[in-house]
């Protein structure tokens, strides 16, 4: 009898620091990044590259929003700009500053393409992310379509 | 006496055994990121986990090596500068990024600049308050203007996402969490929406005599 109970409670102890153990380590895996940071995997994991982080904080401490969101032409949406090296090279999008001139030039290709290989592009931290499941939408092939009637 | 000891030291095994589980768990993911744990709860987005609504980041403005998305075998990452470094003295918030840039921005903490090279070329400021009445009980919106054209330009707005006419724009908060309106910026890298935010758009106080209007099933109700 007393070593039934004695059983019963060694069992539950045992269950307990195991559903601890997971409780625990499933709080320690938030993601922190900054408010803002855009992760952009649209053609990097295909090229055997890191995804491309773009952290607004660091570049609206030097910059308005104007300067890239209407005279270079980002468009208010991650990922949707479908930037490729050949036209940063070019000197279009991250190229008109990251040129050697401006901000530094493109052969640190790990400064940008920094991000933990197979993030999907996603906003971090935005409100849709933190309220709408599943929080990743890939790129869709072609233009969409609505399907309003 | 040996009965009561043995589940006590099982316990303290357990504990152990946990915390150990834990720290391992937590150096994995710092190592390798969320993919690289086998022992997580679920790879699920912060809608389903627990409480998410009370759930406060430990550290926030964590570095980039430490901020889970950022890759630490990339020996780069660790060139990058950390958030903090280029906040300091920068007023704080309690949200977003925990900086108040517009306010960073009135005092002169910081000078971004308006063109990408010429760095005394001074932004269109129009200092406009627009007043958008609400028909909720919640404080009328006042879009200022001002704080706008200071960061962004006219185009940037005016009229893909908002027609320049009074009365064109229906604007309501599902569709600006949704990503639209407002929320194309907001709720993404302007400051985001939060309770705490309510009142930074929501800041003109309905006259003292309002009254919230009573919804058509009240004033139809056949059982009154």
């Amino acid at each position: 009898m007393v070593l039934k109970i004695e059983r019963r409670v060694a069992w539950k102890s045992l269950l307990l620091g195991v559903l601890l153990a997971v409780g625990l380590s499933g709080m320690s895996q938030p993601v922190k990044a900054e408010y803002g940071d855009v992760v952009i995997n649209n053609f990097s994991d295909a090229a055997g590259m890191r995804p491309a982080v773009f952290p607004h904080w660091f570049h609206r401490i030097r910059f308005r929003c104007k300067v890239c969101h209407a005279d270079l032409g980002f468009k208010f949406k991650a990922g949707g700009n479908r930037i490729t090296m050949a036209k940063i090279i070019d000197g279009k999008y991250c190229g008109a500053c990251h040129n050697g001139e401006v901000a530094w030039s493109v052969e640190n290709c790990a400064m940008c393409h920094s991000g933990i290989p197979g993030t999907p592009t996603h906003f971090h931290g935005s409100t849709l992310q933190r309220l709408v499941a599943p929080a990743y939408k890939p790129l869709p092939a072609k233009k969409t379509t609505d399907n309003k009637k | 006496m040996r009965v009561t000891s043995k589940p006590v030291s099982m316990m303290t095994t357990a504990c152990l055994l946990a915390f150990l589980l834990w720290v391992s768990a937590a150096q994995a993911g710092a190592a390798g990121g969320s993919a690289a744990v086998g022992l997580m709860l679920a790879d699920v987005s912060a809608a389903n986990t627990f409480n998410l609504n009370l759930r406060k980041p430990k550290n926030p403005n964590a570095p980039p090596w430490e901020d889970g998305i950022h890759d630490t075998t990339n020996e780069a990452t660790f060139k990058l500068q950390p958030p903090l470094e280029a906040y300091e003295g920068l007023p704080r918030t309690s949200f977003g990024n925990h900086v108040d840039w517009v306010k960073a921005l009135d005092q002169g903490l910081i000078k971004p600049r308006w063109d990408r090279l010429d760095s005394n070329e001074e932004p269109f400021v129009m200092d406009l308050d627009i007043v958008r009445p609400v028909k909720a009980s919640v404080p009328d919106v006042v879009f200022p203007h001002r704080q706008h054209t200071e960061w962004l330009f006219c185009s940037n707005c005016h009229p893909a996402i908002f027609i320049p006419q009074k009365g064109a724009n229906q604007i309501n908060m599902s569709a600006i969490l949704l990503g639209q309106k407002c929320g194309v910026c907001h709720g993404k890298v302007a400051f985001p929406i939060e309770t705490k935010t309510c009142k930074k758009c929501h800041s003109k106080p309905k006259p003292a005599d309002w009254e919230p209007p009573l919804s058509e099933a009240t004033l139809k109700n056949p059982w009154k």
